[in-house]
């Protein structure tokens, strides 16, 4: 008989500790494998956002950690929710999250429409429209600041050949109203292939035999298109406009490479202004406020997702 | 309408839940609307209440 290394990690317990292995219930080993994985929770999510919590009552600055630290009960909350400032990065941020998501979703279910049809490479284009889904945000900033540069940008040239408009007359990342597109038409270059994935997934889902029988009633395609795969494919849609707006919420990244939330104020999303009050201006309390403020938004949003998402299992 | 009242009534999770979807949808929007400053002000509080009525009416019989 062969023995395994199993056989010999067994044989090299010892017998005190084995008998007492031995005599755990079921439900004890459950727990056994477990606990890592809770206090691991626990240590790396829960008690963070306990602490920030705390933090968001207090006037508390890391960078002067000997300072007293002051409760102020509700005052964070109050200067964020009546600031203007906020207020206005707020409208940048919904001014973002509209337009991506629209541009996405009208983008992406077309894209998934047409690659839905049996057509020689299909295969291949999938992957070739997927591949921007793939890269980094970081990599996807560096080299679309490249492509948007006034002089030796590609974008600027394709523009000037498209509409006459001279290539260094405009700058997309400089002062002039460009900015706020240039980071709408990045995430959409990056995120359409994702919403035309799920949208593909929901289309894949409906029978042949539906649009058999549809024919067989003489609707017409554009009857069916209506009556069939809109409402068919609007529960993969939902799901896909929930997950790309709570990703494009906290959108940090990408922006910051672009734009760094310039010029001015034009693209300072509420992630990177709450970056700025926590680590430029170290107002570690009001940042922490702010940063629940985020957080609750999100996790209500994800709320609904999680109820759009068994929504869809159940169909 | 009636039988959403009713579901309320009885405690029933799916009234109440859509009920907690769309306070947390109006907070959102409350939140970034570029109108009103007092909807921004206020949009936190509808939010909260939205999300913490939605954990809770998430464990409601069916």
């Amino acid at each position: 008989m062969t023995v395994t290394p199993i056989d010999r990690m067994a044989r090299a317990t010892p017998p005190k500790l084995a008998r007492r292995v031995r005599g755990l219930s079921d439900r004890a080993i459950a727990w056994l494998f477990v606990t890592p994985t809770l206090f691991l929770l626990l240590a790396i999510n829960i008690f963070p956002l306990i602490w920030t919590v705390r933090l968001s009552f207090t006037n508390y600055a890391a960078n002067r950690p000997a300072r007293e630290v002051e409760w102020v009960g509700l005052r964070n909350y109050e200067r964020i929710l009546t600031s203007e400032g906020i207020w206005s990065n707020m409208q940048t941020t919904a001014h973002f999250l509209i337009w991506t998501i629209t541009l996405q979703v009208l983008l992406g279910f077309t894209l998934a429409w047409l690659i839905n049809r049996k057509f020689k490479g299909n295969d291949l284009l999938t992957t070739l429209i997927v591949l921007p889904m793939m890269l980094s945000p970081a990599v996807v900033g560096n080299f679309w600041t490249f492509l948007y540069q006034p002089q030796i940008g590609l974008f600027n040239y394709v523009v000037e050949l498209v509409t006459g408009t001279p290539a260094s007359s405009f700058s997309m990342l400089g002062p002039g109203g460009l900015a706020k597109w240039s980071i709408i038409i990045v995430d959409t270059w990056m995120w359409t292939p994702f919403v035309m994935l799920i949208c593909l997934a929901g289309l894949r889902s409906i029978p042949d035999y539906i649009y058999e029988a549809a024919e067989v009633d003489r609707a017409s395609k554009w009857r069916q298109f209506w009556t069939l795969t809109v409402p068919m494919v609007l529960p993969f849609l939902m799901l896909a406009v929930l997950f790309r707006g709570i990703e494009n919420f906290k959108m940090f990244d990408m922006v910051v490479l672009l734009t760094g939330g310039g010029p001015g104020n034009e693209t300072l999303l509420a992630s990177i202004d709450l970056k700025r009050e926590a680590f430029e201006k170290w107002r570690t309390g009001y940042s922490s406020a702010y940063a629940i403020i985020l957080f609750v938004t999100v996790f209500g949003l994800a709320s609904i997702y999680v109820k759009a998402l068994n929504k869809v299992k159940e169909r | 309408m009636s039988n959403f009242f009713r579901g309320l009534a009885r405690f029933r999770r799916a009234p109440w839940e859509n009920l907690s979807t769309v306070l947390i949808g109006l907070g959102v929007v409350m939140l970034m609307q570029p109108f009103f400053l007092w909807a921004f002000s206020y949009s936190f509080i509808v939010t909260l209440v939205g999300t913490v009525m939605f954990i809770i009416v998430s464990h409601f019989p069916e």
